[in-house]
């Protein structure tokens, strides 16, 4: 082994101790942590070193050796406490294996008022289809504005599973995919043709020619493509058109090199984990959720808010389009909005808004929150529909 | 033999760095356990340092690499010397050597340009080898990585297979620009650092800033805890807390609230852009120092 062994080794753990340890590495493994062989085995040998005499050293190593990102190190201490010390049991509440749920909600009511609303609905399949016509009708004489209620029912999202809409959804993100041309960035690297001489490869490549330069290498920039970010606005106001975006977002990410997308209403979530499940069924168990919330009111400033704070980081760069689809309908003040628009702009290449109540005739982009957010919009278009997405290639293809 | 946790304390502080209570837990599990450490945290909460103050503890040698986009085997492993093998070439044609005997000679390592990785593992003293914001190369390049932190070896086509004279001490730190692969989050123990609470930070100001008195490093502390929950577009770092603190000792301010004007004047330490300078008003700033006193 790597490090000098123990010239006094205390015997290993008891078998005991052993199970009680496999036992925690699964109930870690259901939280989203991964936890290989290595790990157990290493653990292991943590329980029989000296750092196994007191439960804080204990935790702090394990965690180390355990977690592997920052929410895992945030619900360790919770975790440890619960299987090891049978302390603070009731706030361990099984959540779905998806990492950034944590991040939705830490009060653990929450938690298990969504896992009773999936059981609830996934003992009444039917229910839920037949509700369907009903969630339509109520689109037609629906809210204009936002309400401020957080309605925690989950929205249908079941539509995902229709086949031919998936088809057609990824078949437009194919296409937008191929448009959204790739960006030349400065980064060079070889290429046996190109505009600059590459002296140090071409000196390499031509030694066998005693040096001199019979073969030439060249640089040429790096093509990278462009990257998509997609903002939903799931709110009440937006109900009709959940289902067809959350299809194209679907094939986005099928489709793009790079891309990640959010869900908000009063709060922002991060679905591309979710999405990119391969079994359908488990990304709708995670989606529903996710979703939690889904259909209520809409704080567009504050769910910029978590992105910018949060997500911008890792997902944005300077190649990146951000696309908002929402009717701009906000209950939170027009001045957080524009302060928190204004930061995004500043770390994007461009904002694309899309509004699906353009669509509507005599529709003036007049809600306050629309207004605070257009100087810092690029393009600003319709999407009421997939066909209205499509008309869009020719814009986007330019951005 | 391996260092308990005491001694690992001690010789941190020694080195001058104040670590949070876990740390020391953490850097004798890597010693026992011989994986990589990787460090999460914000931008200024001493990542690098942690790396430094680990050579110090361990009195080895501190080799860096410090990652970015575009970074590839050449400049982080190794490199032939081309210029000075053509001279040598040239040189040996004129006086008419052997051509194999030329050849063994021009790839021998008298050629070759260590690179950071490369170096690491070829001293026999067990380096600390600092792999900093590993996050902003490529995926490629931490494919490879994960491939050398578990082999421990080096394949140069032209040498041979170059074998980890001793397993260095790793360290890597991210500030979260990418989303790193699982498989190398889970090769590395986990250690998330966040901004010191006021306790310690007090002992950081001083152990780092000479001279200051214990009164005016808790004020400090207290103070920059405050700007912290403001919402600011840089939040400040350790580092500008100790800039700041060696300021107002140049100054020679003792107590905060005996000189505000002074104290607001130089605030400029932690504030890096216009826009946090324009939000951390006069009236701000009274406020935040009415509640440190």
């Amino acid at each position: 082994m790597r490090s000098e062994p123990y010239s006094f080794e205390p015997p290993g753990p008891s078998q005991a101790v052993l199970v009680r340890l496999a036992g925690f590495t699964r109930v870690l493994r259901h939280h989203g942590f991964a936890v290989g062989l290595k790990e157990s085995e290493d653990a292991a040998r943590v329980l029989s070193s000296d750092a196994a005499q007191r439960p804080l050293t204990l935790r702090a190593a394990l965690k180390a050796l355990l977690s592997a990102r920052r929410s895992d190190w945030e619900q360790f201490d919770g975790l440890f406490d619960a299987y090891w010390l049978d302390r603070g049991r009731r706030r361990v509440v099984r959540i779905t294996s998806n990492p950034d749920a944590t991040a939705i909600s830490t009060a653990g009511e929450r938690k298990a008022a969504g896992d009773r609303q999936l059981e609830a609905g996934l003992a009444e399949p039917v229910a839920g289809a037949a509700g369907d016509p009903s969630a339509e009708a109520n689109g037609v004489g629906r809210m204009q504005g936002a309400s401020r209620a957080e309605q925690l029912s989950k929205t249908d999202f079941r539509k995902l599973a229709d086949a031919e809409s998936i088809a057609e959804a990824h078949a437009l993100a194919a296409r937008l995919a191929r448009l959204m041309r790739t960006r030349f960035s400065r980064r060079e690297r070889a290429r046996s043709k190109g505009r600059r001489l590459d002296m140090r490869r071409t000196i390499r490549r031509n030694i066998c020619h005693g040096g001199v330069p019979i073969e030439r290498i060249w640089r040429r920039k790096k093509r990278k493509p462009l990257r998509l970010v997609v903002l939903l606005d799931v709110s009440g106001s937006m109900n009709l058109y959940t289902s067809v975006f959350v299809r194209f977002i679907h094939g986005v990410l099928d489709h793009f090199h790079e891309a990640e997308a959010f869900l908000f209403h009063t709060r922002l979530v991060h679905v591309s984990p979710a999405l990119r499940e391969k079994d359908a069924g488990r990304a709708l168990e995670r989606l529903a959720l996710l979703a939690e919330g889904a259909g209520g009111g809409t704080r567009i400033g504050d769910s910029l808010a978590t992105f910018n704070r949060w997500h911008a980081a890792a997902v944005l760069n300077s190649r990146t389009c951000v696309m908002i689809i929402s009717d701009g309908y906000d209950t939170g003040t027009p001045a957080a909005l524009a302060a928190e628009m204004r930061q995004l702009a500043r770390r994007c290449r461009r904002i694309v808004w899309l509004n699906p109540m353009i669509g509507w005739e005599g529709y003036q982009p007049s809600a306050q929150g629309m207004q605070a957010a257009l100087p810092f919009v690029d393009l600003f278009a319709p999407a009421h529909n997939l066909q209205s997405l499509a008309a869009l290639e020719p814009y986007l293809a330019r951005l | 033999m391996a260092m308990t946790r005491e001694e690992i304390s001690e010789r941190l502080a020694a080195a001058g760095y104040v670590a949070d209570r876990e740390l020391p837990i953490v850097l004798q599990l890597m010693e026992m356990l011989g994986r990589p450490l990787l460090l999460e945290g914000e931008a200024g909460v001493g990542k690098t340092e942690v790396a430094k103050a680990l050579a110090a503890v361990h009195a080895s040698r501190l080799i860096r690499l410090q990652c970015y986009e575009g970074l590839d085997q050449s400049t982080a492993l190794y490199e032939w010397n081309y210029q000075h093998q053509l001279l040598a070439i040239r040189a040996r044609e004129a006086a008419g050597t052997d051509p194999d005997a030329v050849e063994r000679d021009i790839f021998s390592t008298r050629f070759l340009l260590e690179r950071p990785l490369l170096a690491a593992i070829r001293r026999d003293d067990r380096p600390v080898l600092l792999i900093d914001e590993v996050d902003r190369a490529d995926e490629e390049f931490e494919a490879f990585l994960l491939e050398l932190l578990s082999d421990f070896q080096v394949s140069i086509p032209e040498l041979g297979t170059i074998t980890a004279q001793s397993i260095p001490r790793v360290v890597l730190t991210s500030n979260g620009t990418r989303e790193l692969s699982d498989a190398l989050r889970r090769r590395c123990l986990y250690h998330y650092i966040d901004y010191p609470d006021v306790e310690r930070e007090t002992r950081i100001i001083l152990t780092r800033v000479p001279g200051i008195a214990t009164g005016l490093a808790l004020q400090i502390a207290r103070l920059v805890e405050g700007v912290r929950k403001e919402e600011l577009r840089k939040t400040p770092g350790v580092a500008e807390t100790i800039d700041w603190a060696a300021a107002l000792v140049g100054l020679k301010v003792t107590n905060l609230n005996d000189a505000p004007d002074t104290a607001y004047d130089t605030l400029r330490c932690l504030l890096k852009t216009q826009e946090d300078r324009a939000r951390l008003t006069r009236e701000v700033a009274a406020r935040l120092l009415g509640r440190v006193a």
